[in-house]
């Protein structure tokens, strides 16, 4: 399943950190953080979405804690 | 402003202030010397007012072991200048980055909202009429297809459909960059994004919103920009060692002079600057920010790049190949001419040509059809007769026609079965030759020599589209070293047609497959950096649109196929497009590299100078956030190119 969400990322070079660390996470089959755009993309199995996105969430405020969000 | 600058901008001009009262008290001397301490509390104020968010977030970075980013950097390096007693300059630092940042912001939030704006395109509602003639507002999200739509004047179209009734004027400026607004009328398609003039519509909904046409495109823009140029894939690389490198060379600048000359407090400050120039959101932010304006610029102008990559291949083109029909020309194909045998008349000619075309909808069928309506109205519709229809691709049809055999196609195929012809005299003009099964051959079976009696043959003439030869001759101002056309039609008729637009070379009498093996054979001419395009109206050449560096897809408003098969779209039938996206990508990637070279320079020179302890720490922060800003200042330039055409 692929969705997009509205997100918030200050800076080009933060929204790179946090798009690497949330395409390591387990589940996940490609995610993208447009920085231009502020959008977040994120790839991941159907059954474990949800949880999926939470961690992808909370990997990404540890990198980046202005990285929110909206769903 | 967003909000979030609105309050950035009071806290910066508040740390301002209360900097020039310290400093002012400071330069006083009001205060003793031995006090001198009570500054660096002094200084503490102004700093901390501008920039307590950077130390917040520089402590969840140590606390997330987030070392090498932009926050932890910048407050290291004010400790370390606060370290080594320059309570002024270490605040000063602070509130001139956040100056930068907020500036950097501004700029980066004008350059998305000018993108947004040209992509106003998407309708918040539609309305749907209920059976019994009520209209109810809903989201265009639920729109089903086959639902009736009512469009009220200057209202936005907000899926696919086909118009029911009503007539009106509609601007699809938006999504074209087409400024003459178009006519429609009932039974016509109406395409997503557009804005209704005039006139009060009624369509039926032929899709869902996801799938309109003005999704496609809003999917598309976004997703622009996620497919990487080579130089931004350079740049990311490039800063994610390169910050690590200048923390480094910052610990060595410290501690090796520091234990020699015993002078820390120099080293240390000269170390500082070292670790604010060595972040790297100039560098990340400044590639990545000319293409996003390349495509904004792009969009204005009725084209949509699918990706920052393609502004590189486009920069670099040698090759345009180009397909003829639909492409070259306009595709509007009318009989010029007709070249009865012995003994036939210009009536039957037409009339067992339109029956044996009957079935097919390819557009030289369509000019004979509407030639016998225009000249023999009574026989309209009698291409009823046909009953079978074989099609020989690259040849023409095999029909059968009131019992008997017809076969109309081109000169191969007329020589394939053996039948003596008669040419035509207009080179540029397609030929169909016709023959029927020969009553009078009796016993003999009609795939036999012979058995075909030649009936004549029809000149067909297609026009070739009045901006074509300015946009070849404006391609060749723009550095493409060779126009190649290549077409299905026979070699004289794709010669004239060459010789009048004036391509440099062209390949006639090619069937869909060589097509490919034709653009194969010209991608390995390519020397070096040297790429090929391929523009083709979408709808056969899917394989050879791909296969090229980039296919460039004309007149695709509302095909899908050539939405999704090409890498750049050209909304409309305006060959004159493709000029000014080879100038847009062009500048596009020229601004690019002189945002690499600019801030990798200004960073460089100032490595080196605040290592010899010439550049403070004022520069250094300059080198950061400065150097960013100028860079998107240098980008937004590109969304400031006025439209090139219409």
């Amino acid at each position: 399943m692929k969705k997009k969400f509205k997100c918030e990322v200050d800076c080009a070079n933060c929204a790179q950190k946090v798009e690497d660390a949330i395409k390591k996470i387990d589940g996940v089959v490609d995610a993208k953080v447009n920085f231009m755009m502020q959008k977040f993309t994120l790839e991941a199995l159907d059954a474990d979405f949800d949880r999926i996105l939470d961690e992808a969430v909370a990997v990404g405020k540890k990198i980046e804690p202005d990285f929110s969000v909206e769903r | 402003m967003t909000e979030k600058q609105k309050k950035n901008l009071i806290r910066i001009l508040a740390a301002l202030v209360l900097f020039a009262a310290v400093a002012v008290i400071e330069k006083a001397g009001v205060i003793p010397e031995k006090y001198e301490i009570l500054f660096l509390f002094l200084f503490l104020i102004p700093y901390l007012v501008s920039g307590y968010d950077v130390v917040r977030k520089a402590v969840l970075g140590v606390i997330n072991r987030q070392m090498l980013d932009e926050a932890f950097l910048m407050v290291v390096a004010s400790i370390g200048a606060f370290a080594s007693r320059q309570y002024a300059e270490a605040a000063a630092v602070m509130i001139f980055y956040q100056i930068g940042e907020w500036f950097q912001s501004y700029a980066v939030g004008r350059s998305r909202k000018s993108i947004s704006d040209l992509m106003d395109i998407v309708p918040e509602y539609a309305n749907l009429e209920l059976e019994d003639g009520t209209v109810e507002t809903i989201d265009p999200d639920d729109v089903e297809p086959g639902n009736i739509l009512v469009i009220k004047p200057g209202e936005k179209i907000p899926v696919d459909g086909l118009v029911i009734s009503g007539e009106s004027l509609v601007n699809t400026a938006a999504l074209t960059g087409e400024p003459v607004p178009r006519t429609v009328r009932p039974g016509e398609q109406i395409i997503s994004g557009c804005i209704n003039g005039e006139g009060l519509l009624r369509i039926q909904a032929t899709k869902m919103f996801e799938d309109s046409t003005v999704a496609k495109i809003l999917e598309l823009v976004e997703t622009a920009s996620e497919k990487k140029s080579k130089t931004e894939n350079f740049i990311t690389r490039f800063a994610r060692y390169y910050t690590p490198a200048v923390v480094a060379a910052a610990v060595i600048l410290f501690a090796v002079p520091s234990i020699i000359t015993g002078n820390w407090h120099e080293w240390l400050y000269r170390a500082c600057t070292f670790l604010v120039i060595s972040c790297p959101c100039a560098l990340v932010i400044s590639v990545p920010l000319a293409f996003f304006g390349g495509i904004g610029a792009a969009s204005k102008n009725g084209v949509l790049v699918k990706g920052s990559n393609y502004f590189e291949v486009l920069s670099m083109l040698d090759t345009v190949v180009s397909d003829k029909t639909g492409t070259m020309t306009e595709g509007n194909f009318k009989v010029s001419e007709i070249l009865t045998a012995e003994g036939v008349s210009r009536r039957q000619l037409l009339e067992t040509a339109a029956a044996a075309e009957g079935m097919s909808t390819h557009p030289i069928a369509n000019s004979i059809r509407e030639q016998l309506t225009l000249e023999f109205p009574e026989d309209a519709g009698k291409e009823a007769g046909v009953t079978e229809t074989e099609n020989i691709s690259g040849y023409g049809l095999l029909a059968v026609v009131d019992g008997k055999k017809v076969l109309i196609g081109n000169r191969k195929l007329m020589e394939r079965y053996g039948v003596e012809t008669m040419a035509g005299h207009d080179p540029a003009a397609t030929e169909v030759y016709v023959a029927r099964e020969d009553a009078g051959a009796g016993s003999h079976a009609a795939d036999e020599n012979g058995a075909f009696r030649f009936f004549g043959t029809i000149l067909i003439r297609d026009s070739v589209k009045p901006e074509a030869k300015n946009a070849i001759r404006d391609m060749k101002a723009e550095g493409v070293g060779r126009v190649v056309m290549l077409t299905g039609d026979r070699k004289e008729t794709a010669a004239a047609v060459a010789e009048e637009l004036g391509v440099d070379k062209v390949f006639g009498e090619l069937l869909p497959s060589d097509k490919v093996l034709k653009v194969e054979e010209l991608l390995a001419r390519l020397t070096g950096k040297q790429k090929l395009a391929f523009i083709g109206d979408g709808i056969n050449d899917a394989p050879v649109l791909s296969r090229a560096d980039v296919g460039i897809a004309m007149g695709s408003m509302g095909s899908d196929a050539a939405i999704e098969a090409a890498d750049v779209v050209i909304m409309d039938d305006d060959l004159g497009r493709i000029p000014a996206v080879i100038r847009i990508a062009k500048r596009t990637v020229g601004i690019a590299k002189q945002n690499i070279v600019f801030a990798l320079a200004v960073k460089a020179a100032i490595l080196i100078l605040g290592a010899l302890g010439i550049a403070n720490m004022w520069a250094a922060v300059f080198a950061d956030v400065g150097v960013a800003v100028l860079c998107i200042l240098n980008s937004m330039r590109l969304l400031a190119v006025k439209k090139t055409i219409g």
